[in-house]
């Protein structure tokens, strides 16, 4: 579904903070697997989410999405196959609109600019369907100003309007973290249900090992740029949070010896 | 005096609407409006007698559209710092509007035909003074309900969004730079479009008419606002121009105390800074109030 050929970005170029954000990146992605993302910050997690939706050209390599190449396709064209999702709760929903206008724009998506009337008879019933599938009480109230909605509902909303459309890809940058732990847990089963109903093929960057390892199919650690360990199958089912740490800690001793060795080169 | 205050309100209700989308929905305190206003003028007075006066009005609607498209490259493609580009564009239309009026200051227009010269001919029974008021009315109701319903469409939805939060909007796949171009554009053409209609009401065009035209536009949207609180965009669109029209009868009252007229300028920059003032005055009086209480408690114990 997803294929990421080479993919480098470096910030800052030939200045004396230049970053490698991402280092020469390959990475393939099956239809309907569900990736958790795991690293440091300053891993380069949320610079692979910005150059697979477009928000900066990539320095070398190509992005594949089904079969089409999306790279450098600006980030409102691809935004209408990908659907992202931020950490802050803020970002995804405008708050002096309703409910229903913001669904209603997320749901127009896919159709050219219009004239015509911005909310439907017919999209207010389907609007409601959805919404009360979400068991948050939202769908009474379509025409409260999302800003007086909580971080969580708002959050609940935006993962709606993500994938109101389905997605070919769900982009989910760690969109629980702003919330507390009980409403946390209850956004990701939604983000659970949702996902499996439709089949979405989803990418989740997340800090926390049990969810990475509970939650999809396959569970990638990025470290420098790089990705350090990908695991899936059986090897994923029999992981436990402290034997990936053990292996996340190893691989970076390893890289540690690997830095060492190359300065004792130099010298 | 209340006929003439109500005649120049619903005269400049059609800017005080352009003024409240870019002002209000788009976020943006746009300052083209000084210059797209008189571009409105000059197009509608050089056109008059050529083509039928309400074509001379279309074409001063899309002229200042026009103005407000440039601003938007400026501000989009260009990425110069929005009230910049507003100047920018504002300042170089001066020589335009001098260029269209071919050089000469002020042109007047009184033995052309005006949309008021053939309403007033339609209703003949009335006098002169209420038709002419009569069609400004209309004006204004058929402007306010167009602009309503075009922002209850969705591309209307659109542009509040760019307004409210531009991240969400790149992500549900809106080219969030047309918008906004296209939002300046509409707000300038109703600005064009009142610039055509004062310019066929006072049967002349001046190239000084748009200096103080954006405090205007802003007095009149943040008066509606505090009669009519901020609620939702139609509100928010006749609040705008009733907003105008009390801030005319305002001056009004303030000329019947025998202010001499360079003095408008002054009270209305007292006006908008009055109004903007209000709601932080309110907040630290009541934060005053609490603190006062808490000092007290203190003492108590």
């Amino acid at each position: 579904m997803l294929t990421l050929n080479n993919i480098s970005k470096t910030f800052f170029k030939n200045t004396v903070n230049e970053k490698k954000a991402i280092d020469n990146i390959s990475l393939h992605l099956d239809r309907g697997e569900f990736v958790s993302i795991l690293g440091t910050n300053g891993a380069g997690k949320s610079t692979l989410f910005n150059a697979i939706s477009g928000s900066f050209l990539t320095d070398s390599g190509n992005i594949y999405l089904d079969g089409k190449n999306i790279t450098g396709l600006c980030e409102h064209r691809t935004a209408k196959i990908i659907g992202r999702m931020f950490q802050d709760p803020l970002k995804g929903t405008a708050p002096n609109m309703t409910i229903e206008e913001n669904l209603s724009l997320a749901y127009s998506k896919t159709s050219k600019f219009s004239l015509s009337a911005g909310v439907k008879r017919k999209d207010r019933i389907y609007f409601k369907e959805i919404l009360s599938t979400l068991g948050l009480g939202l769908e009474d109230r379509l025409k409260t100003k999302v800003g007086l909605l909580s971080g969580g509902q708002r959050q609940a909303l935006t993962l709606l309007m993500a994938t109101i459309v389905t997605p070919k890809l769900l982009l989910l940058d760690e969109h629980t973290a702003a919330l507390d732990p009980a409403t946390a847990k209850k956004v990701l089963k939604i983000t659970n249900d949702i996902i499996y109903k439709d089949n979405i093929t989803t990418f989740m960057i997340t800090h926390n090992i049990a969810n990475a390892l509970s939650m999809g199919t396959r569970t990638i650690m990025m470290d420098e740029g790089k990705i350090v360990l990908d695991i899936k199958g059986e090897e994923r089912n029999n992981m436990t949070a402290e034997g990936l740490l053990k292996l996340y800690s190893q691989k970076n001793n390893k890289q540690l010896d690997n830095d060492r060795i190359l300065f004792s080169v130099v010298k | 005096m209340y006929l003439t205050a109500l005649q120049q309100g619903l005269l400049f209700s059609l800017l005080a609407l352009g003024v409240y989308i870019s002002f209000r929905i788009l976020n943006i305190p746009d300052l083209t409006v000084e210059g797209s206003f008189v571009l409105g003028m000059t197009t509608a007075v050089m056109t008059s007698g050529k083509v039928s006066p309400l074509l001379c009005l279309l074409i001063a609607f899309l002229s200042g559209s026009l103005a407000g498209l440039f601003t938007g490259f400026l501000q989009v493609k260009v990425k110069i710092h929005p009230i910049l580009a507003g100047i920018l564009t504002g300042t170089g239309l001066y020589s335009v509007n001098l260029f269209i009026l071919k050089g000469i200051p002020n042109v007047t227009i009184f033995q052309n035909v005006t949309v008021f010269k053939i309403f007033s001919k339609w209703f003949s029974s009335m006098p002169v003074m209420y038709s002419r008021t009569l069609l400004l009315v209309i004006f204004c109701i058929i402007t306010v309900i167009i602009t309503a319903v075009f922002f209850k469409t969705r591309l209307g939805l659109s542009i509040r969004a760019v307004g409210d939060n531009e991240s969400m909007v790149k992500s549900s796949s809106i080219n969030s730079g047309f918008v906004k171009c296209l939002a300046l554009a509409l707000s300038n053409g109703l600005v064009g479009l009142s610039g055509g209609i004062v310019s066929q009401f006072n049967a002349y065009a001046d190239i000084y008419y748009g200096s103080g035209m954006v405090v205007v536009g802003l007095a009149s949207v943040i008066i509606g606002e505090a009669l009519f609180g901020k609620r939702s965009v139609t509100i928010g669109l006749i609040s705008s121009a009733v907003g105008c029209v009390v801030y005319y009868m305002i001056i009004g009252i303030a000329y019947n105390f025998d202010m001499p007229s360079y003095s408008i300028k002054l009270i209305s920059a007292l006006i908008v800074i009055i109004a903007l003032a209000l709601p932080t005055i309110k907040i630290s009086l009541s934060d005053f109030k609490i603190k006062r209480e808490a000092r007290k408690n203190a003492n108590l114990k």
